[in-house]
């Protein structure tokens, strides 16, 4: 008995498919973004909190410590029942997660800020807020992008398990692909994924690099 | 009822934790398997399948960490590795698993969650074993240890808390990782979760995110304290800040 042809790759099912796959992968590359923007919108005043009261940069990060233990398909599992299954449960689990990492980063960039360099902006006469923009900020970029990395590349991972609450991106392909046995599904979705992660996480790269400037001087020095 | 409400009483009806038939059911070729409706059941066959992921990763990961940070080679390619993984969806190995010849259910699962834990456990040992101080190892070879010597009896040992560290994450990660098993026919207590969402029994969801939950913490709990006990007292400063 001859099984019907089942190949990993197919650009016929790439061309038939376009609309969806594209569909797809707007979801997820918007899903991705929106979650980093807001994960950093909250993140960062609370890395500053944490910075400038260290009493509160235990619980700070130890909650989040905590949240990031709790494994994704059980968050989406906790939070279906009250928000319901689409976007606002998936977005939810991704900045949760996205934001543990950000905190840390941020903590760690802004902690390693030398002690110095602060204290000579203090003397030059800059208010709090000035040296938090213009001193601690720029000197803790390398760190940020660093955390920024990271949590982008994770979370268009974890995007997929989206599929728990039927809005996973490209991983809404991969689980229909697995259930009708359609490989060039799955391994397309996959590919997808990467590729995805990998521009990314190139243009985050560009981003720091144009950010700070004075890195490169530094290095060739 | 209220999906709280809901959660409450499946997870205080004792027929949810023993199941309506014990906690193993018969299959038809003779064998058993873990009951699918049976929280104890699920339980133990979450912390099987966890088990047998990471110690497919350790027999693997960790002979070749140590021989790579022996030999202080091969530094790259663990950061290289553990990078790319982090950019592979779990749902992605696991369906393209499923979909091949391995087969739908918790072979593909444990493979999935296996290759996921390689790479903390790889990267720890080689950087526990390549940052042992090069002092000790010049000793140690210039009081006539062969390098196999060296490397089992001086550097493993001074690398210990380090890969204990790895294990720590790649445990807990795994424990997190096995719920997606449910999504691919496999057993495991996300199924709890799917079944739920499947049959719009809110209320089961939410006892089964709690119970996914409590054993990811819980099992970072254990591994924390185990971490510890095998961390020598004068290195457990160092420990904590580098985990």
């Amino acid at each position: 008995m001859d099984e019907p042809a089942n190949p990993w790759f197919s650009l016929d099912y790439l061309q038939r498919n376009w609309e969806e796959v594209s569909q797809q992968l707007l979801i997820h590359t918007t899903l991705t973004l929106q979650a980093l923007a807001i994960a950093i919108a909250i993140a960062f005043p609370l890395a500053v909190l944490a910075r400038r009261v260290p009493a509160l940069a235990g619980p700070v990060l130890g909650i989040s410590g905590v949240l990031y233990t709790i494994p994704s398909f059980a968050l989406f599992g906790l939070l279906a029942p009250f928000t319901g299954i689409g976007r606002t449960t998936v977005l939810i689990g991704l900045v949760a997660y996205a934001l543990l990492v950000l905190v840390r980063n941020i903590v760690v960039g802004l902690q390693s800020v030398d002690r110095d360099v602060t204290d000579a902006a203090r003397g030059l006469g800059y208010a709090p807020m000035r040296l938090l923009f213009q001193v601690e900020l720029p000197n803790a970029l390398p760190s940020i992008i660093a955390g920024l990395r990271i949590a982008a590349v994770s979370t268009v991972a974890l995007v997929t398990v989206g599929v728990v609450v039927g809005y996973g991106g490209l991983g809404q392909l991969m689980f229909r692909g697995l259930q009708s046995d359609y490989r060039a599904q799955i391994m397309t979705a996959t590919l997808l994924c990467l590729a995805l992660a990998l521009v990314l996480d190139l243009a985050l790269v560009l981003l720091g690099r144009m950010a700070t400037p004075w890195t490169r001087g530094r290095a060739a020095a | 009822m209220s999906t709280v409400g809901d959660a409450w009483a499946y997870l205080t009806n004792p027929e949810s934790w023993t199941g309506a038939n014990g906690i193993t059911t018969p299959t038809f070729d003779g064998g058993w398997r873990f009951a699918q409706d049976s929280i104890i059941g699920l339980t133990l066959e979450h912390l099987w399948m966890s088990f047998a992921a990471v110690s497919i990763a350790v027999i693997v990961a960790l002979p070749l960490g140590v021989w790579l940070g022996h030999r202080r080679r091969g530094g790259g390619v663990t950061v290289v590795i553990s990078n790319l993984t982090r950019a592979i969806p779990t749902l992605a190995l696991l369906t393209l698993f499923a979909a091949s010849a391995i087969g739908f259910g918790n072979q593909a699962v444990i493979l999935a969650a296996a290759i996921f834990a390689f790479p903390p456990i790889l990267s720890n040992t080689f950087t526990g074993m390549a940052e042992v101080d090069p002092d000790v190892r010049e000793a140690a070879l210039g009081q006539g240890l062969t390098r196999f010597q060296v490397a089992t009896r001086v550097e493993l040992p001074l690398a210990v808390p380090l890969i204990a560290a790895g294990l720590r994450t790649a445990t807990v990660q795994t424990v997190a990782t096995v719920p997606l098993a449910a999504l691919v026919a496999g057993g495991g207590l996300g199924v709890i979760i799917n079944r739920g969402l499947a049959t719009q029994r809110y209320g089961e969801v939410l006892a089964g995110a709690i119970l996914v939950a409590a054993l990811a913490l819980i099992t970072d709990a254990v591994m924390a304290r185990l971490q510890r006990a095998v961390t020598p007292a004068p290195l457990r400063e160092a420990a904590a800040a580098s985990a």
